[in-house]
């Protein structure tokens, strides 16, 4: 009986395997335009519909995350499939553009875009934005005794008051702008005084959620998470509050998400109309209608209106192409954080 | 010799049959081989590719003396933990007058059943204050002594109990019987459960990233998120993997050459079970407890989260999750029992140099721990297999390095069902080494081939931390769905990929029982 049923077995086996296979990513086609993006696979899935409808352009989406995407396109160099990068923050785009692989953006797009969120060398984007917030739980920390800037949480009356997902792109482009605003001694001091004062979480979320449950008076994300929860269950908000640092703290960084042509694309005219379209204003109204919560950087675009407009959150102003992330990896490393 | 084939006859002398090591089996098993040892070249390579002096300022830093002092304290104490709770479980249950025993014993090894980081999730989802070494000590020892309970009991049952009657009757007494025949015996059986627990544990990553207790295998986890493929990460892979062979060192040390055997004819004699007498309520509330807090806590846990109304369960991302799932652990399963087929075969010839370094590199290689194997062949197809990269094939890759010993061991089991004079005798009627192979060993041999492919399916359904950073874009596994909801604390909609996983990891728990041995 066993003797019988093993070859049909193995035959299932090896179908399966067969199938199994078939699952991956099916391969790129050569000749759609290829977008590798860390962006919010729904607010990139109504960018693609919207772009396709309006040109008959086929697009094909490769998603991952900042930092594995960004690498990715450097070590795939000049032979890169991809035709156009989309980040959640700039870091990973200005390490694709340190490799000399980006094609200057069109100026027609950039005119279309606030010229506080998008690099003043002209090789990417800025296609949406986010800010820095502190998130809070009242009934653990009261409003007045919130720290006056970020800087001052790596002070020792801070320790064990305040969590962050430090591992994330996310965390390191606002120490980027740590970096690019105070300096190294400043940062490298910083980053010390977090190593000693801060709880890890994986992820913003679960920062978020362990102040909403009490577990930690306060955290630093991103203000999406925030908003997106409350627009939803509120389950992981409803014990929250968020404070914004403002008067150009460094805790008031506003991470610019950037969009850029491949210099080795084989639809560079095709890929520069992508980027167009994205920052025109059906591209940037996407963005609220995606409920992705982020803002919106178009000249003159709103952003959802729950949110507080962008020009009230009182950012430090920062050229975002000059960002360092492999500097912020290095000082985080000595800081023994990662 | 009747045979009439004239032109046999004829003939000149028939040619000696190459042995089964023929080249076509040696290059086989050394590509398998080299295949396995791959990932620690490739660590290597780029460790040490950034320049020696920048590899040694990445070791000599205060965040790897951190890292070392958690890692270490989490192996030694919960393996110590672990070799306590093992002995004292499998005595209670083979040793002594327990009532129920054949009942403990399946309760005692289901834990194993509940991956360690759905267990860790059980906990902390209720719990969450539950971080830090003490946390970690308590979920990685609930969800492994098995590995020490099942070796152990095992090796009570084989133990002859003259033995115990001759010392007894020399004048030892009841405890210094135990203390000087029964523990000696049972020694290669606790310091091989030891050594899965203490490898379990380097290799450990969701438990400890859920309880924030880094150890090596989340800061290397960690450095690749942030910065990639830097040289630190690939430095701290090299210091895990000089870590397990540390263990590995230490485990073959301890157990020395001493053997205890058996020579004669006699059947065994079975031991008289020990009255529990006063102990007998103690000891069954300690079970009790035990596996209250190993099996009850997750069961629990898990219908509570899954009857909690608001939790949001996307059905279509379940099913694909369990798609992609059972695909990848069939093609894995397959793959792995392939390339174990030749390096069992080889490794049934005459012992040598040559073979038993092959053994010995295939185990090396596969204690190394997910996070090294993936971070290996992620570089690996970055730099210089650009195609992979992203593939479902990369990522079988990896299941296949990390779980061949699985399929060697049951592989070799069933290959001593076929002897190799049945073999000759295929050959020597004329069937072609590849034919006789099929024709009579791989028949004999099916049911250990079942086991392995079982095992190794079962395996690969539950495996997080390769699978992290291999999986295409765009596909999730069981384990990688859970962990996207699990790290956001969104446990509502991580219940059902747990429940799926443990529902999947059942059947080997069952094997195991079945098989009396631990190839996990």
């Amino acid at each position: 009986m066993i003797r019988r049923l093993v070859p049909a077995v193995l035959a299932v086996a090896a179908l399966t395997a067969g199938c199994g296979s078939s699952d991956e990513a099916p391969p790129l086609d050569p000749d759609k335009l290829t977008i590798y993006s860390a962006q919010h696979k729904n607010l990139v899935d109504a960018w693609v519909k919207g772009f396709t409808d309006e040109t008959g352009v086929q697009v094909q989406v490769r998603q991952g995350t900042d930092s594995s995407m960004g690498n990715q396109i450097v070590a795939e160099g000049s032979r890169s499939p991809a035709d156009v990068f989309l980040t959640e923050n700039s870091p990973a785009i200005t390490v694709v553009q340190d490799a000399d692989l980006l094609a200057p953006v069109d100026q027609t797009t950039l005119d279309q875009v606030d010229p506080a969120f998008r690099p003043s060398n002209g090789l990417w984007s800025g296609i949406a934005a986010r800010s820095t917030v502190l998130v809070y739980n009242p009934s653990l920390v009261s409003e007045a005794d919130l720290p006056a800037s970020m800087m001052d949480l790596a002070q020792p009356e801070y320790a064990g008051k305040w969590g962050a997902a430090p591992a994330g792109a996310d965390f390191q482009a606002i120490v980027a702008g740590m970096l690019e605003m105070k300096g190294e001694a400043a940062t490298s001091a910083w980053l010390d005084g977090l190593k000693k004062n801060a709880k890890v979480y994986q992820n913003n979320i679960a920062t978020m959620k362990a102040v909403n449950a009490g577990q930690v008076p306060m955290g630093i994300m991103y203000h999406y998470y925030w908003y997106r929860d409350q627009a939803l269950t509120k389950d992981g908000s409803k014990n929250t509050k968020l404070h914004y640092f403002k008067n150009e703290d460094v805790g008031a960084f506003v991470s610019v998400s950037g969009g850029g042509v491949l210099k080795s694309s084989k639809h560079a005219a095709d890929a520069q109309k992508f980027l167009a379209w994205i920052t025109s204003p059906k591209g940037q109204a996407a963005i609220a209608a995606s409920k992705s919560m982020e803002y919106a950087v178009g000249k003159d675009q709103p952003s959802d209106p729950a949110l507080p407009p962008l020009a009230s959150l009182e950012a430090p102003a920062i050229d975002p192409f000059t960002l360092d992330g492999p500097a912020v990896i290095e000082l985080m490393t000595q800081a023994g954080i990662i | 010799m009747t045979t009439t084939t004239p032109g046999r006859l004829a003939g000149p002398a028939p040619r000696r049959h190459p042995s089964p090591a023929g080249g076509a089996l040696v290059l086989a098993a050394v590509l398998v081989t080299a295949v396995s040892v791959l990932p620690i070249v490739v660590v290597l390579v780029n460790a040490l590719g950034q320049g020696w002096s920048e590899a040694v300022a990445d070791v000599v830093r205060p965040r790897v003396w951190e890292l070392l002092r958690n890692t270490v304290s989490l192996v030694v104490v919960s393996t110590s933990a672990c070799a306590v709770l093992g002995v004292t479980c499998a005595w209670l249950v083979e040793r002594t007058g327990l009532p129920g025993a054949g009942w403990w014993r399946v309760l005692l090894v289901a834990p194993l059943a509940v991956p360690a980081f759905v267990n860790a999730y059980a906990w902390v989802s209720l719990r969450p204050a539950m971080t830090g070494l003490g946390g970690a000590v308590l979920i990685t020892t609930l969800s492994y002594y098995p590995l020490v309970f099942l070796p152990v009991s095992a090796a009570l049952r084989g133990l002859d109990r003259s033995w115990e009657d001759t010392a007894r009757s020399l004048g030892l007494g009841r405890w210094r019987t135990f203390a000087r025949i029964v523990l000696p015996q049972l020694r290669p059986a606790v310091l091989g459960g030891c050594l899965l627990v203490a490898l379990h544990l380097l290799a450990e990553f969701g438990v400890l990233a859920m309880l924030q207790f880094p150890t090596f295998t989340t800061a290397i986890l960690d450095q690749y998120e942030a910065a990639f493929d830097t040289g630190t990460g690939s430095v701290l892979a090299l210091v895990l993997v000089a870590l397990c062979v540390a263990v590995l060192t230490i485990e073959h040390v301890w157990r020395g050459r001493r053997g205890h055997a058996r020579i004669g004819a006699g059947v065994i004699r079975r031991p008289e079970p020990a009255t529990l007498g006063r102990w007998l309520v103690p000891g069954v509330s300690a079970l009790a407890v035990l596996v209250v807090l190993a099996l009850g806590v997750p069961v629990y846990s898990l219908g509570h989260w899954l009857t909690t109304p608001g939790a949001t369960v996307d059905g279509s991302a379940l099913a694909a999750a369990l798609g992609s799932t059972i695909g990848l652990a069939l093609a894995a399963a397959a793959v792995t029992c392939v390339a174990a087929f030749p390096v069992a075969l080889l490794l049934r010839q005459r012992q040598s140099a040559f073979t038993t370094s092959i053994e010995r590199l295939c185990y090396l290689a596969s204690s190394l721990p997910g996070v090294v194997v993936g971070l290996a062949l992620v570089l690996l197809a970055i730099r210089w297999v650009t195609g992979l990269y992203q593939s479902a094939t990369l990522l079988v890759i990896a299941y296949a390095i990390l779980f061949l010993p699985r399929a060697l061991v049951a592989i070799r089991t069933a290959l001593a069902q076929a002897p190799g004079a049945l073999l000759e005798s295929a050959r020597a009627l004329g069937d072609s080494p590849a034919r006789a192979v099929v024709r009579v060993v791989v028949p004999l041999a099916l049911p250990g081939i079942l086991a392995g492919l079982a095992l190794v399916f079962m395996a690969t359904t539950t495996e997080l931390t390769a699978t992290l950073l291999l999986a295409p874009t765009g596909t999730q596994t069981l384990a990688t769905g859970f962990w996207a909801a699990s790290s956001s604390l969104d446990y509502g909609a991580a219940a059902p990929y747990a429940v799926a996983m443990v529902l999947l990891s059942a059947p080997m728990t069952w094997l195991l029982l079945r098989q009396r041995t631990v190839i996990a």
